[in-house]
């Protein structure tokens, strides 16, 4: 039986832990904390915060009946997007690179769909020394039934020790069938991908509570190992036209097809003309904007900057610009090179949605606003003062 | 028709404080509510069943204290709850938290639909519902925005999914899965009545003894997955506050930024 | 400040209402007010909730509550906007002469619609020239068989055109006077029935306020309230009785919210490099504020719960509630306009919209001079040896 445990004779009674456990399940009793077995989820929170190292975690150790060490190479799954690589994708090969040397191992590179072998070279140039090519007209349109599907064949076949996805909307909504599939562990949307040299096993770091805290994960026992990664946090591989690269030309078998879901249309929508989690730069907007119509004065200054136009929930929720540029919890995580946010006040919701952005701008007239303590850089005034005079000053910098 | 919904509860963030000397979470004493996402999940569900007098079941995996997150949508309008609840599923990873739903759905027996929120606020993973689907060989459709149609007698559910650049339409036969995002519905209020009802259900709870999933399958020890560490990332520390004259101010501030445009 | 121990159904309806108050109605709360737009998702929302449920008995599929528990739910919702409160308490107003006079039959047919939210009431007494003298109204209905045929004009009638259900004050035999009068329940799209001008008022914008047309407007006599004649004047004070203490409860909810809102500013300003609440001068107006509301409150509760005991002649009670929240209402929220200063004389800042709606208070349902009549004629009656 698993579980966790304190260690009375280590334990301090600091109550460290008893603030961070979410569940409220570690309390203090004689001056040592218990946990509450009927209310602990072993999320582990506590583990790390003990500075004595009194918790710890039981673990019975279940070995799948498998040859861990038949698995090589590091794969990618290579995400298509309007008939050409996503950029996504050539992150991944960068980051799968540094993995492979580590484990002197080949980097992989699965290619699905309909006319898409012209694309191999493209991601041998970046890195690939591997790819291995379906292409067929049953993989036109990515149904994740019939993709997952492909693809633990292929797994079964060539047995990657690791194998990486983008955390998008298509990689978040295959890579668990795959896992479910494969039985791999799989950790989702992760920022930092390390190997540990010693044990040859991908270490996996990922935020959650919306970046608050960050996990550590491995999955030693089972392969591959899987993972996706965030966009734009891992920078792209650099092309490389030298560098050759193996073909491997893979047979579909109708059998992957999934007949219960059947592909109706894709329209494409007009309206978002940058995408958010593409963007380099998110010009957003709060309340402090005060109506709908001052959403202009963003859009000249994202204009000069080539930005993105991003909104705290309060403007969605007011009707002021739609759901689709909302940043936050129950928006859209963002983490572009430049965040610049206007009248936001930084309420957790929204923080925890742009707070792994690389530098972050705040421009607020409350020199208290929370989300001057999360910025790099404040500008502390009037937004209606500051916006269009920063949009000229900008402007004239570019045109010199 | 019927339809399961999976719900999750977790700390509520709007009262998640940070504190600024540890830059660690204050969640003590945090109150815990149904993931928000999972709320538009419930909704379409009522909507469903309003249309199609549907039978509505919603489950949770978790200890005890998660039946208050069932009596909420109890309280909305959802018929049937079900806890699932054992010290064996404890620490589960995404893996074996979809399976061992999976399992409870089949217990439950002849769902047509579930229904999840796209994925939850603390976890972020979005991994769990597709997860359910392929542990139960089903069809899925992810990120749905808006149920287009459904045919109950040809057994097929038309759905709009958003995506990062559009919109995708995918007709998908039935018994499927899908996860719903916050444009489908504006979830509903309890009613009063509802909320007479939540007080006082009787919550079934489905333990390891009635799933019978190998102990090798659930909780910490069915899980791929490992956490290893859990730590608080590096805050950055006082950024730079430019504050005064505007024209000076703006003047100050583009030069130290420039280099980064 | 008080804790009134209420019991566990009491505290729901309390949560729900501030739970709907905040999540439905506060986002939108300015924008209905300035396009003096009705707040249908609101209404909707509340009537989903089984609020208009509350205090209908459980035969006829309502929650069994009673004048208090509507009185929480009202001043919940005032707290965020009091324009709300109106529209969403005139359906209490037109249901109270059902539940109160009407007929069996009647209950039957209207009280469970009422309670699971289909339908929307309203309340036509006051005329052009008949405001608060309800045995002067103008409006007749002449008997014509099995039918009463009504004609006249009914004005400044909260949730008109949006009401499905309207109570109708009219006169069946002038010589009567007072006893003359009699109240009809009449169906929105009955032929005849035609609604009028719009006003466009200073405050509870969003609540709608309108002419009632009846032209040789026919109605069965099924539909004559109680089923008999003359039943229009003692239906009316009856209702009033009733319904006052919840427009006594809305203006504690507007000077409540207004209050909260006051401090909440005051507690962010910056004057002379302090925070305004540290200031005496704003203390003290904070500590009048809550004062007064909660003696407001105290009387409201009580004359709602005096209501709810079935005690005879609570006219004068729920009048003393009535006039005294009002007058608390109004001199809060303008006390809490003046502690934002000039911000609060601003449209871009809620509190002057508290301050507006407050007024109504004053004046509806009977003017705070005609209620001062009650209770001094009631004291006099007693005292007066």
């Amino acid at each position: 039986m698993s579980g966790i445990k304190i260690d009375r004779e280590k334990c301090i009674g600091c109550s460290a832990c008893v603030g961070v456990c979410p569940v409220g399940a570690i309390s203090m009793v004689d001056g040592k904390a218990i946990i509450d077995m009927a209310k602990c989820t072993l999320c582990m929170s506590c583990v790390s915060t003990c500075p004595t190292d009194a918790i710890k975690v039981i673990r019975q150790t279940i070995v799948k009946d498998m040859d861990i060490n038949s698995y090589k190479g590091v794969w990618v799954f290579a995400e298509i997007e309007e008939q050409n690589i996503a950029s996504i994708t050539y992150e991944l090969l960068g980051k799968a690179k540094t993995l492979a040397k580590d484990l002197n191992t080949y980097v992989g590179a699965i290619l699905l769909g309909e006319n898409v072998k012209n694309l191999s070279q493209k991601l041998i140039e970046r890195g690939a020394d591997k790819v291995f090519l379906i292409d067929h007209s049953s993989l036109k349109h990515f149904i994740s039934e019939t993709y997952a599907n492909t693809i633990i064949n292929l797994i079964k076949k060539h047995k990657p020790e690791i194998l990486l996805a983008g955390a998008t909307t298509l990689g978040r909504s295959l890579v668990s069938r795959i896992a479910i599939g494969a039985y791999a562990g799989l950790t989702a949307d992760c920022t930092g991908l390390d190997i540990d040299k010693e044990r040859k096993i991908l270490i996996q770091t990922r935020p959650a509570f919306g970046g608050n805290i960050m996990a550590r994960i491995i999955s030693p026992n089972f392969r591959p190992q899987m993972a996706t990664v965030r966009h734009k946090v891992m920078p792209e591989a650099v092309i490389d036209p030298t560098h050759k690269g193996e073909i491997i030309e893979e047979n579909f078998d109708e059998s992957f097809v999934e007949k219960r879901v059947k592909f109706i249309d894709f329209i494409k929508e007009e309206t978002s003309k940058v995408n958010l989690a593409e963007a380099n730069i998110i010009v957003s907007g709060g309340r402090g904007l005060r109506n709908p119509e001052n959403f202009k004065l963003l859009e000249d200054l994202a204009d000069v900057l080539g930005a993105a136009i991003g909104s705290s929930r309060a403007c969605v929720d007011a009707g002021w610009i739609p759901y689709s540029h909302q940043v936050g919890q129950t928006g859209r995580t963002v983490n572009p090179k430049i965040y610049i946010a206007c009248g936001i006040s930084g309420q957790i919701q929204h923080l925890v949605g742009m707070q792994s952005s690389k530098v972050i701008i705040a421009i607020n007239s409350d020199p208290n606003a929370p989300i001057f303590k999360v910025a790099d850089y404040g500008l502390v005034g009037d937004l209606f003062t500051i916006i269009p005079s920063l949009t000229r000053k900008l402007k004239q910098l570019k045109n010199k | 028709m019927r339809i399961a919904v999976c719900i999750k509860q977790v700390p509520n963030t709007t009262e998640v404080k940070i504190n600024p000397k540890t830059n660690t979470l204050i969640r003590e004493g945090v109150e815990s509510i149904i993931n928000p996402f999972d709320m538009y999940a419930i909704e379409e569900a009522l909507r469903l069943k309003e249309k199609f007098n549907a039978e509505t079941f919603v489950i949770t995996m978790g200890p005890p204290q998660a039946e208050s997150a069932l009596k909420e949508a109890i309280s909305m309008g959802i018929d049937n709850p079900v806890l699932v609840s054992d010290r064996a599923f404890a620490g589960s990873d995404t893996w074996a938290t979809s399976l061992t739903l999976a399992k409870a759905i089949e217990k439950i027996g002849n769902i047509d639909l579930i229904i999840c929120g796209k994925q939850a606020s603390d976890g972020d993973t979005a991994q769990v519902g597709p997860g359910i689907a392929a542990h139960l060989n089903i069809p899925q459709a992810t990120y749905v925005n808006h149920i287009k149609n459904i045919n109950i007698e040809e057994k097929w559910i038309e759905v709009s999914r958003l995506l990062e650049n559009g919109f995708e339409i995918l007709r998908v036969e039935l018994p499927a899965l899908i996860t719903v995002v916050k444009e489908i519905n504006e979830p509903r209020t309890p009613s009063l009545k509802g909320k007479m009802r939540a007080k006082s259900i009787q919550i079934p709870v489905f333990t390891n003894k009635e799933l019978q999933i190998p102990e090798n399958m659930v909780g910490l020890n069915g899980s791929p997955t490992q956490v290893v560490e859990i730590f608080t990332p590096s805050h950055k520390v006082g950024g730079k506050i430019f504050q005064g004259d505007p024209d000076h101010i703006i003047d100050q501030f583009i030069l130290e930024i420039k280099d980064l445009l | 400040m008080i804790n009134y121990q209420l019991t566990e159904e009491q505290k729901m309806i309390k949560d729900l209402a501030r739970q709907i108050a905040e999540e439905k109605i506060k986002p939108y709360s300015k924008e209905w007010d300035e396009k003096e737009e009705f707040p249908e998702s609101a209404i909707q929302a509340l009537a989903k909730s089984d609020m208009n449920a509350i205090c209908i008995p459980t035969e006829y599929g309502g929650m069994g509550g009673g004048v208090f528990d509507l009185c929480l739910a009202v001043e919940e919702i005032a707290r965020i906007d009091g324009g709300v409160a109106t529209s969403y308490a005139a359906t209490f107003l037109g249901m109270f002469p059902i539940l109160l006079n009407g007929t069996e039959e009647q209950k039957k047919k209207y009280l469970p619609d009422i309670a699971a939210g289909k339908k929307l009431c309203a309340f036509a007494l006051t005329e052009p020239e008949a405001g608060s003298d309800a045995s002067n109204v103008k409006t007749t209905a002449t008997k014509d068989g099995d039918y009463y045929i009504l004609n006249g004009t009914k004005h400044f009638i909260t949730n008109g055109g949006v009401a499905d259900i309207n109570v109708v004050i009219a006169v069946t035999d002038k010589s009567k006077g007072a006893r003359g009068v009699s109240a009809f329940i009449v169906e929105k799209g009955t032929d005849g029935f035609t609604f009028g001008k719009k006003e466009e008022k200073l405050g509870i914008r969003c609540s709608p306020t309108r002419e009632l047309i009846f032209q040789d407007c026919k109605i069965h006599k099924s539909q004559l309230l109680g089923g008999m004649e003359g039943l229009g004047f003692i239906a009316t004070m009856r209702t009033f009785d009733y319904s006052r203490p919840g427009v006594a409860a809305q203006a504690v909810g507007i000077a409540q919210g207004a209050m909260e809102l006051a401090i909440e500013y005051a507690h962010k300003r910056i004057q002379f490099n302090q925070k305004i609440t540290s200031f005496q001068g704003i203390q003290w107006m904070i500590a009048d504020m809550g004062t007064k509301i909660e003696a407001a409150r105290a009387l409201v509760y009580a004359s709602a719960k005096a209501a709810d005991s079935g005690q005879k002649n609570i006219g004068p009670a729920s009048a003393a509630a009535k006039y005294f929240a009002s007058d608390v209402a109004m001199e809060v929220t303008t006390n809490a306009l003046q502690i934002f200063g000039g911000y609060g004389y601003i449209k871009e800042y809620p509190i002057e919209k508290y301050m507006r709606d407050a007024k109504i208070t004053q004046i509806y349902e009977g003017t705070n001079q005609i209620q001062r009549n009650i209770v001094a004629l009631a004291l006099i009656k007693e005292f007066g040896k």
